[in-house]
């Protein structure tokens, strides 16, 4: 329906996003250094004040600390914290969307659950 | 420290307002990106701004100075135009030197890393490079003058993917290092879109927009699907235009938007910089 598919958040949310992803899949690990906000904006082609708005959600949230002159860090714990945000998150982002998609190709909720195990099988 | 002022502005070149009245400002040490139609009057305003076109009324101040035959303040804007106004066969490595007599700050060696980096031969002579070469020889020119205001008239024009993708983001480290205003003028919206901060858009000699471009963005939506129901949907709101394809219908909207009054089966996107730009300016 949609020729469009570019996500419709603002890049500072998919930029915090994306160092979550990587906090949880562990490339960032906690304590650890991330690249710097210059370092962030070269890289994605970003400006440097839209990467430091990204970071400072982050900082805000007390995922990631900021060590003066030093740089920035992962906060330990970060990765529980995460994983908890990201599963209350999940029916909304996930659960809501395939059930609204489902329904609209005329696929039950059995078919559905069905489906479900497949994809845990596979 | 350079804030500039673009106050009353008009240009006519004969019968033709090139720029009708315009008056908005620069805040220092942002990234923006001047958009506009082929002749929408971009280049004459960077004409005006770098003195090398007088206003038929209007003035542009630098930090509180008038640019108009004022050398001091000249030197604190560096402006990169497609012409190139070199002697015929001076040498690439000595514009490099001589750049340093008129920007003090020029980093000479900076510009050197750069040139190896692009490819650059230093040895040629500046009338003999290719089309994609001299647009490099002046980015390089630009970054390393280290004036306050850059001013970029189609910065990659004629260059490679390859080179663009250099330049973006040498540009971004350059301006990360030495915060400066920027202004970058180009129709080559999408790979800007990310990079401004700010947007100013110029239509018919006129100031359509000078916004950030995240109020921009968020200032509106596009919303698709059957084109009866798209119908239905946009009465009553600000439509800036629609795309058709057979029965299906994308329309641009200006305005918050209530998710809980969408229909299902009509689809939300967020405007890009690049189709709110199309639609602003088309006709």
């Amino acid at each position: 329906m949609l020729v469009n598919f570019e996500d419709e958040k603002p890049i500072y949310v998919q930029l915090s996003e994306g160092i979550e992803d990587a906090i949880i899949s562990g490339a960032f690990p906690e304590e650890t250094q991330i690249p710097s906000t210059t370092e962030i904006s070269i890289n994605y082609k970003i400006n440097p004040a839209t990467a430091l708005k990204g970071i400072n959600l982050l900082v805000d949230n007390e995922v990631i600390y900021k060590k003066r002159g030093v740089g920035m860090f992962v906060s330990s714990g970060a990765v529980e914290k995460l994983v908890e945000k990201r599963q209350v998150a999940f029916f909304e982002n996930f659960i809501k969307n395939m059930v609204d998609e489902a329904k609209k190709l005329n696929i039950s909720k059995t078919d559905i659950v069905k489906m479900i195990e497949r994809g845990y099988g596979e | 420290m350079s804030k500039i002022i673009v106050k009353d502005l008009s240009k006519n070149f004969g019968k033709v307002n090139a720029l009708k009245n315009v008056s908005f400002e620069f805040e220092e040490n942002k990234i923006y990106g001047l958009l506009g139609r082929n002749g929408a009057g971009k280049s004459t305003l960077l004409n005006i701004m770098t003195n090398k076109l007088f206003p038929t009324n209007g003035e542009v101040y630098v930090d509180g100075e008038n640019v108009c035959e004022n050398d001091k303040v000249l030197s604190k804007i560096y402006c990169m135009m497609e012409k190139n106004l070199y002697l015929d066969g001076i040498k690439v490595k000595e514009v490099f030197k001589w750049s340093k007599v008129f920007y003090p700050d020029f980093d000479v060696e900076y510009s050197l890393t750069l040139a190896d980096k692009f490819g650059l031969k230093i040895n040629k002579k500046v009338k003999e490079l290719s089309t994609g070469y001299s647009s490099i020889f002046k980015i390089i020119i630009a970054l390393s003058c280290n004036a306050p205001i850059i001013l970029l008239d189609e910065p990659v024009l004629g260059l490679d993917a390859n080179h663009r993708d250099l330049f973006y983001k040498e540009l971004i480290a350059n301006y990360s290092e030495r915060p400066r205003t920027i202004v970058i003028s180009t129709h080559l919206i999408e790979e800007v879109a990310d990079i401004i901060e700010k947007v100013i858009i110029i239509k018919d000699g006129e100031l359509i927009m000078n916004d950030s471009i995240e109020n921009v963005l968020s200032r509106g939506y596009a919303i698709s699907g059957v084109a009866s129901k798209i119908d239905e949907f946009i009465e009553n709101k600000q439509v800036i235009g629609v795309d058709t394809l057979g029965g299906l219908k994308t329309a641009y909207v200006v305005g918050s938007l209530d998710k809980s009054t969408v229909p299902n089966d009509l689809e939300i996107s967020k405007l890009d910089l690049q189709k709110l730009f199309i639609q602003l300016t088309n006709a």
